[in-house]
């Protein structure tokens, strides 16, 4: 798998990364829990409602921070 | 006045370019509220509600004297505070005579105003967009009246995709396709970030040949939009495999960052500022020809197409079904924020659940 863009650095970001060649969404919430689906919608409803449902990952797949925003 | 409100009030929106104001009265709606700008005498950016308190005259049809405004009716005059300073045919001045003025902030060449309450008005909440006052970038920009809603703008910037299909030809090149999309939200700075960074893309002959780029590129497209009103693209071309330091310097790249400014001018109306600015080429006006002729095309493109979707949509009965998909997870973001930024704006006392 390609490695996982990072662009924002706060302590509470969630991440969708679309996953190549498919036509599913992989969300990563700040708490390092994950979970797929087809549906953005349910997606978002997934991820908003951390931390119920959230199983944390052991080590997060989030590589460091490439470029510093002008804007935050 | 509608029922249920549409706009986050307390946000600071771009009114206008700082070169728009100078000594004319300057008329401009944001947020449903006509407002009268000025430059004073010594440069100063004034902003006062556009309507006399005596019988509503609009002040902008009226005529600078001084730093004060003379009301073209019948003569009640104004400071630059909106306190009225002379009433004709009397020397008592009524207490209530004032107009409202409105908090300004000049930055990275915009004028900046604020409509909600006063006391939030906190100049460190503006977004920045520097490159558009860097001299190590040259810019254009423009602007263009929008006949829809500021959601609807909101909606078609944050999807990149679109690009194919209203855009054919102008912006979409067919890696674009096969690059993975990234969709980050920051809960508690409020910023969404899109990144599309193809590692292995075509070199757009333009880019070729205003940068001297040879072979192929790495080619990022990121949006990173501060809800409401600041919208940055920025669109990143490096020679394959050359990234950005750690530091966040990137020597090795060419820059342009397109800058839009989404105010709400009434419940269907929208003012679409948009400016381009690079870091490459900067003396070549050709290059600057070429990137504000197709930026305007694009805007125009959108523009035709929103103005077609806001009369569709007023005419349908509300809560109309739509259906997300994939390339709508930026947008559904988008909403969300707007969605409470517009509730935060509302008196406590009426707090929705
Ligand atoms: S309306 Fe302005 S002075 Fe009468
Ligand atoms: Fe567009
Ligand atoms: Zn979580």
């Amino acid at each position: 798998m390609t490695p996982r863009t990072a662009m924002l650095h706060g302590d509470t970001v969630f991440r969708i990364h679309w996953v190549l060649n498919t036509d599913r969404l992989l969300g990563v919430c700040h708490c390092g829990a994950e979970h797929e689906a087809e549906d953005p919608v349910e997606l978002w409803d997934w991820l908003l409602a951390h931390p119920e449902g959230h199983e944390p990952r052991a080590e997060s797949a989030t590589p460091p921070p490439v470029r510093r925003l002008a804007g935050v | 006045m509608p029922t249920t409100p549409t706009f986050a009030r307390n946000q600071w929106y771009v009114a206008a370019y700082s070169r728009e104001l100078g000594r004319e009265l300057f008329p401009r709606t944001i947020l449903g509220e006509p407002i009268v700008f000025y430059r004073t005498e010594n440069g100063d950016a004034v902003a006062l509600a556009d309507r006399c308190v005596h019988r509503r005259y609009p002040l902008s049809e009226s005529r600078l004297e001084g730093d004060t405004i003379v009301c073209g009716y019948h003569g009640f005059t104004y400071d630059r505070a909106g306190s009225c300073v002379f009433v004709p045919g009397q020397s008592r001045i009524p207490r209530t005579a004032r107009v409202a003025s409105y908090p300004l902030v000049e930055q990275d060449s915009f004028v900046w105003v604020w409509i909600g309450d006063r006391d939030r008005a906190d100049p460190g909440l503006i977004p920045r967009a520097p490159w558009l006052a860097d001299p190590a970038y040259t810019t254009v920009s423009g602007m263009e009246p929008l006949r829809a809603r500021y959601e609807l703008l909101v909606d078609n910037l944050m999807d990149l995709s679109h690009e194919t299909y209203l855009h054919g030809g102008y912006i979409g090149t067919p890696e674009v396709a096969n690059t993975p999309i990234t969709t980050e939200v920051d809960e508690e700075n409020e910023v969404i970030y899109v990144s599309r960074h193809m590692a292995d893309a075509e070199c757009p002959s333009f880019y070729a040949k205003s940068t001297g780029i040879e072979g192929r590129i790495t080619r990022w497209q990121d949006i990173e939009y501060h809800p409401p009103c600041l919208y940055l693209l920025h669109s990143r071309i490096a020679p394959v495999g050359v990234l950005p330091n750690d530091d966040g310097t990137d020597p090795d790249a060419f820059h342009v960052e397109v800058v839009y400014a989404i105010t709400p001018e009434t419940e269907h109306s929208t003012h679409d500022f948009w400016a381009v600015a690079r870091d490459f080429a900067l003396d070549d006006q050709e290059v600057s020809d070429f990137l504000a002729e197709s930026n305007r095309t694009v805007v125009l493109q959108d523009v035709r197409a929103l103005d077609v979707l806001e009369q569709v949509i007023q005419s349908e009965p509300d809560g109309y079904q739509e259906l997300s998909v994939n390339i709508d997870t930026g947008g559904l973001a988008a909403r969300r924020f707007l969605r409470r930024m517009v509730e935060r704006a509302e008196p406590k006392a009426v707090a929705r659940s």
